[in-house]
């Protein structure tokens, strides 16, 4: 077990190295390759009314005249060490993980996502908490009674909620229980309230993003639980549990749902982890400041660093939840052995 | 009224293509140490009637009708959580492959300190030690340090150990077990059976062993019904079975049974043709298509279902040939055939 | 001069060099100014803030509510490039001067902010001297010196440190060989530049005569900084105020509050009425949602003032009542096709007459957007809201406005092309309404022979390397452009400039100017640089306007209309032409 966890996170950090390599190569060596100029990439620094001479100088100090493979040494010891960054003033350290600086904001990149992973993970959290009750307890349900009118209504509104996108549900949402109303759940951006700050204010922001957010999974969860129940509960054990007698609840939710898991954890492990990464969709219908609407802001703005640190942290998460997933693996299905 | 007495036991199924008569018409009596077992192929009702009697199609689609006494108790009728209490604690089961019967995800000793904690109102250390206990008793060494195995970690014979420990832990005073050395090779499945006729002596319940194989309960059943098509065909004592069978169908399962003061060479003799549907049962004699003796009977065996009737002393038979023919063509044509072998 | 940013996030368009002149700007509707601030009724009627103040009020207190669909590029006054920003920043700061709070083209008008009186220039308009009004402060309490003017302005030299900003006063002014600004050259003496002889005095030294100057003025650049405050590319987080308000909480990227700045002293200050008690504005909001909020009430004002997306624009119109509380301003931002006389044929004046004639101006309408949110069909270069804009039509597109084919084929004939010719027409790949234009040129064009070939181009490299580098255009035959300009401030100086003078066309590219070469134009434009009256210096921008049209290097589409809508809670709703949107320094809270 040791051996095997020491071995996953180094081919985790294997993973990573891999992706921070094609991250850079995207947004550095395909544009040398496409005729970008070292110039042409400083001119993003610099700005638009910079002179030739500036944009030279700039491109000299950021080194885009060096060998790429030099240029790919020093991002990596920027996330591994940190660099430092003059702010004219003064030139201060941007400890490690540096992602180096935003072209918009002149900020270092690190620093935003730390302030926006709480949001992403109250909305991946709070969300993940309603479409596992949801999802799995509509799951069970439908599966104890295949066709009957419940098991038809939930895998209906299941269908519709793999569906619907999420600016759709989340616009509905927002025109129904928000624009307009006195009590005007959610508020434009920037609403977000940290759970240490005021708990109550935190849940009630976050409501409808989850709810909106929860729909969408929990649809596939029904799917995914009723498939995985109606298999476990034809299994020989659950006739064994019944024949100790136990009551009917124990044996669907101890034994049955039990017997079920394996594929929910696995499935919820990698959404999980990919969510962590941002919830692109929700987080900017919602207006939130998280992970996900980083992303999508940094893109629009073309501000590359900021991509690239949104890129790696993102798959940093999925990279973790994949080697937190097969850990678990072996803690829910005791016949895996990790060695 | 014997400990166990089952009166004309219907189990009939629902289905899109017809109604599933599984057991149609069953019944049988049994007493407190004592063992019948119930012989017949598979789909001849024999699990379906074992799963009755513990109550497991309740709730289900099944239509249950007749009547089923345990212990003065009548239990067709009886609500659904009464018969739950019932189960594990009056009545237990071993099921036949112990592989997929016990929980993969729990350990051994888990599940059986949950058998004995539902009635048992007692600490799960207490309970531990119970489990500890019947593990030993069943003969498996180490039974502290297994307790905590998870089923994938035992042999095949030690998890039926487990899960006979499994069904006895509660003092059950009816034990079914349904082909419970099915999935284990000759030599295991020899122990299994000593440790069941052991533990059924100590225990002094009643014993149902279901199974295809004649061999099984030859050794351990007082009595021995067979089954055909959800229908009894022949009910007694195991003495009447083995030295006197009447039905054509319980030759049939004597001569395909594999004995060991055989030949390896020798081929078995297999009955011909498949089990019935039990959708559109044969018309008459449910096993007249594979009988060998059908036209023996002058054409009854296609268009009347026989009766069970008795033959001698507590042996039934439902078979249209006339006794002594039923006779002579065993002690003639048969037996020396079998023995001959 | 130079070049405003593109305002909306949403076009993905910000980082690009290439953009011209975009962005939430300066704007205008062709009303009079009739209406001042006070006193006027209000009417909820479409278009009534374009000439009147909407709902009146004097009444203090309140927290007005924006939201950004994008964010600030910087809310440090060195490093701001947007009119939205500019409208903005004069809650929290004062500059030398300011564009007035006022309805329409009064807002046009520059009056003293921190200065007690507009420039005084002399030395042929080469020196231009302010005196700064005494007892202004800070927030934490300090007065404010010509000091503190003038190092705002030398920390706005440095670009590596405030890329987003403009260089205005760097391209001007008189500055020391070698000068990277104050973090990176301290000990440079820069008083050839900007004097200040003692606290209340500032005096500018300008490398060549500027008549125009004052604009300078108004920039945000010259709101003070304190030096031993100044955080460098930091100071965004917390600008220290000198106006009406300063940050209370600042979260870059998220949203920032304003509250009341006790510091601020209103007997120094007749421009500003800091009706509410503060400002609450969110940053990087979904569009969608911004406008749904507005609509409902949620919210006060879209910041970057670029009207309504598409998604509420239906709703908006199609409903009288929502419609009433609307107002369609047109910008002075030209959408435009650049023709460029280095291509032949079109180095035939009658050529390039063909293609003004040929051209369908409705089509081309349809294209941008329409009546209401693409724009005004453009005959001119200078927009409605800037001095010196006249209406005249050179080339009468016939009674529908759909080209006069007649006029295009006798000009064809005269350039010895009867049959019409071929050649290229480029357009920013990124962006579909140009696309739609040149296609309607494309279209337009063929029914004279003329038959055009669409070349799309990355929108960052298209002036650097593709449409404005002349040689590449040349070669590659690129005969037309799709183009479009937005001046900084109402000024035919400030529109036309970078868009029609020769000389600051470089052989490298990266100029916005591709097609105009004519040294007369030149000759003008020295004049107008020159010419300190005002009425004289607008006579010479229309003359510009004029020669540009007879040269026929232009071909002019639309000027940009925007839909915004007023907010149900606010007061003092109107449209200042200087910025051509909602003037944020008016507005209260009901």
């Amino acid at each position: 077990m040791g051996t095997y966890i020491i071995r996953r996170l180094i081919w985790a950090a294997v993973m990573l190295t891999i992706v921070s390599i094609i991250t850079f190569a995207i947004f550095f060596l395909v544009p040398r390759l496409a005729g970008a100029t070292p110039e042409s990439l400083a001119s993003r620094y610099v700005g638009r009314t910079a002179t030739a001479e500036q944009v030279k100088d700039a491109a000299e100090q950021l080194g885009f005249n060096d060998p790429l493979i030099v240029q790919y040494g020093r991002f990596a010891k920027g996330i591994v060490l940190g660099a430092d960054y003059n702010y004219g003033p003064s030139v201060e350290h941007c400890p490690a993980p540096c992602f180096g600086y935003s072209f918009l904001t002149r900020l270092p990149v690190w620093p935003d996502l730390l302030d926006r992973l709480p949001v992403t993970m109250s909305l991946a959290i709070g969300a993940a908490v309603i479409w596992l009750i949801a999802g799995v307890a509509t799951g069970v349900l439908s599966a104890l009674k295949p066709g009957s009118v419940f098991d038809r209504a939930a895998m209906g509104i299941a269908l519709a909620g793999v569906s619907l996108p999420i600016f759709f549900t989340g616009i509905v949402s927002l025109v129904v229980f928000s624009y307009g109303h006195p009590f005007r759940i959610t508020a434009p951006g920037g609403s977000f309230t940290p759970f240490s700050e005021n708990p109550a204010q935190w849940a009630y922001n976050l409501i409808l993003p989850w709810i909106t957010l929860a729909f969408l999974y929990a649809a596939g969860y029904a799917r995914l639980t009723r498939a995985g129940m109606l298999e476990t509960m034809n299994e020989d054990y659950i006739r064994t549990a019944r024949a100790k007698g136990l009551s009917e609840r124990v044996v669907v939710v101890k034994h049955g749902l039990r017997g079920a898991l394996t594929p929910i954890v696995t499935i919820f492990g990698l959404d999980f982890g990919l969510l962590l990464g941002g919830a692109v969709l929700t987080e900017s219908t919602y207006s939130l400041p998280g992970i996900g609407k980083y992303a999508i802001d940094a893109i629009t703005n073309q501000d590359l660093p900021k991509v690239m640190g949104v890129t790696l942290v993102a798959a940093f998460f999925v990279v973790l939840a994949n080697l937190i997933v097969d850990l678990l693996y072996a803690v829910v299905d005791p016949r895996v052995r990790l060695g | 009224m014997s400990f166990l007495e089952v009166k004309d036991l219907r189990i009939h199924f629902p289905t899109d293509d017809g109604l599933v008569k599984s057991v149609d018409g069953l019944s049988f009596s049994l007493e407190r140490g004592k063992t019948l077992g119930i012989v017949g192929e598979s789909g001849s009702g024999k699990s379906v009637t074992s799963l009755g009697i513990l109550g497991l199609h309740k709730g289900g689609r099944a239509r249950i009708s007749g009547e089923i006494w345990l212990d003065g108790e009548e239990l067709v009728g009886a609500s659904q959580e009464h018969v739950r209490t019932l189960r594990g604690k009056k009545m237990a089961m071993i099921f036949q492959d112990p592989l997929s019967a016990m929980h993969p995800f729990y350990t051994v000793g888990d599940q059986i300190i949950e058998a004995y904690r539902i009635h048992n109102d007692v600490s799960k250390k207490v309970a531990r030690k119970h489990a500890i206990d019947m593990l030993g008793r069943v003969g498996i060494p180490q039974p502290d340090r297994r307790v905590d195995s998870y089923p994938h970690e035992f042999s095949g014979g030690m998890r039926q150990r487990a899960m006979i420990a499994m069904a006895l832990c509660c003092d059950p005073e009816l034990l079914i077990a349904d082909e419970p050395t099915t999935a284990l090779d000759v030599t295991v499945q020899a122990q299994i059976l000593d440790l069941m006729r052991d533990l059924q002596r100590d225990f002094n319940a009643a014993l149902i062993i279901i199974t295809h194989d004649l061999g099984v309960v030859a050794e351990l059943s007082d009595d021995i019904l067979v089954m055909y098509g959800g229908k009894c065909v022949e009910y007694g004592a195991c003495e009447d079975i083995f030295e006197r069978p009447e039905h054509p169908y319980t030759w049939g399962l004597l001569g395909s049974m594999p004995r060991l003061d055989r030949e390896p060479t020798e081929r078995l003799m297999p009955i011909k043709g498949s089990p019935p549907s039990l959708i559109n049962v044969p018309s008459g004699c449910a096993f007249h298509p594979r009988c060998a003796f059908e036209e023996r009977t002058g054409g009854l065996s296609t268009t009347q279902v026989p009766e069970l009737l008795e033959t001698e002393g507590g042996h039934l038979v439902r078979c249209h040939l006339p006794r002594e023919r039923r006779r002579a063509i065993w002690e003639n044509e048969i037996k020396p055939n079998l023995e001959a072998s | 001069m130079h070049r405003r940013r593109l305002g909306v996030a949403a076009t993905g368009a910000v980082l690009a060099l290439a953009v011209a002149a975009c962005g939430g700007g300066s704007g205008s509707s062709t009303s009079s100014s009739g209406g001042s601030a006070a006193g006027s009724e209000s009417k909820s009627e479409f278009n009534a803030a374009l000439t009147q103040v909407v709902n009146p009020s004097d009444k203090k207190g309140g927290i007005l509510k924006l939201a950004n669909p994008g964010d600030w590029d910087s809310l440090d006054p060195a490093d701001t490039y947007y009119g939205y920003s500019w409208n903005f920043i004069r809650l929290y700061g004062r500059s030398l001067l300011m564009f007035k709070s006022a309805v329409g083209k009064e807002g046009n008008q520059l009056v003293p902010d921190l200065a007690e009186d507009l420039g005084t220039p002399s030395d042929d308009a080469k020196t231009w001297t302010y005196r700064i009004k005494k007892g202004i402060k800070f927030e934490d309490g300090t007065p404010v010196t010509s000091k503190d003017v003038k190092y705002a302005i030398e920390r706005s030299f440095d670009k590596e440190v405030f890329p987003d900003g403009y260089t205005y006063f760097n391209d001007f002014l008189d500055w020391p060989k070698g000068y990277k600004g104050p973090y990176k050259t301290p000990d440079i003496n820069t008083d050839s530049a900007i004097e200040t002889p003692d606290d209340h005095t500032i005096v500018f030294h300008l490398k060549q005569p500027l008549s125009n100057f004052d604009y300078f003025a108004q920039l945000p650049a010259t709101i003070p900084v304190p030096k031993d405050k100044d955080t460098g590319a930091k100071y965004k987080e917390h600008v220290i105020s000198t106006g009406p308000y300063k940050f209370e909480k600042n979260e870059i990227g998220k949203g920032f509050t304003l509250v009341r700045n006790d510091q601020w002293d209103p007997a120094t200050d007749p421009n500003r009425k800091a009706l509410p008690d503060g400002y609450e504005v969110s940053t990087n909001v979904n569009a969608d949602d911004v406008d749904n909020r507005i609509l409902s009430g949620d919210l006060d004002v879209e910041v970057t003032g670029v009207g309504v997306q598409s998604a509420a624009l239906g709703r908006v119109l199609s409903d009288p009542a929502v419609k009433a509380n609307a107002d369609n301003p047109v910008s002075t931002r030209l959408w435009y096709t650049s023709v460029n006389g280095n291509v032949p044929p079109l180095d035939n004046i009658e050529c390039r007459r063909a293609v003004q004639y040929a051209t369908d101006k409705v089509a081309l309408q349809n294209a941008w957007g329409g009546e209401v949110a693409g724009g005004q069909i453009a005959t001119s270069l200078l927009p409605p809201a800037i001095p010196g804009h006249e209406d005249f039509n050179l080339y009468p597109p016939g009674p529908d406005n759909k080209g006069d084919l007649e006029k295009a084929k006798q000009a064809l004939a005269a350039c010895g092309q009867p049959n019409g010719f071929e050649t290229n027409i480029a357009y920013r790949a990124e962006r579909p309404k140009e696309k739609a234009a040149a296609e309607a040129l494309q279209q337009a064009l063929g029914r004279v022979g003329i038959k055009l070939t669409l070349k799309p181009f990355p929108q960052a490299d298209y002036f650097g390397t593709y449409a404005g580098n002349p040689g590449y255009a040349k070669k590659n035959k690129l005969g037309l452009a799709m183009n479009g300009w937005q001046s900084d401030w109402p000024d035919g100086f400030g529109f036309l400039q970078q868009i029609v003078d020769s000389r600051v066309i470089r052989e490298a590219g990266g100029s916005s100017n591709i097609s105009v070469r004519d040294p007369e134009v030149d000759k003008l434009i020295d004049q107008a640089v020159r010419e300190t009256d005002t009425n004289a210096r607008n006579a010479l921008w229309t003359a510009i306007d004029k020669k540009v049209m007879e040269d026929a290097f232009i071909l002019p589409n639309v000027w940009t209309k925007t839909l915004l809508v007023r907010s149900k809670n606010a007061t003092n709703i109107f449209v200042n032409d200087a910025y051509g949107m909602y003037d944020y320094l008016g507005m209260g809270v009901k």
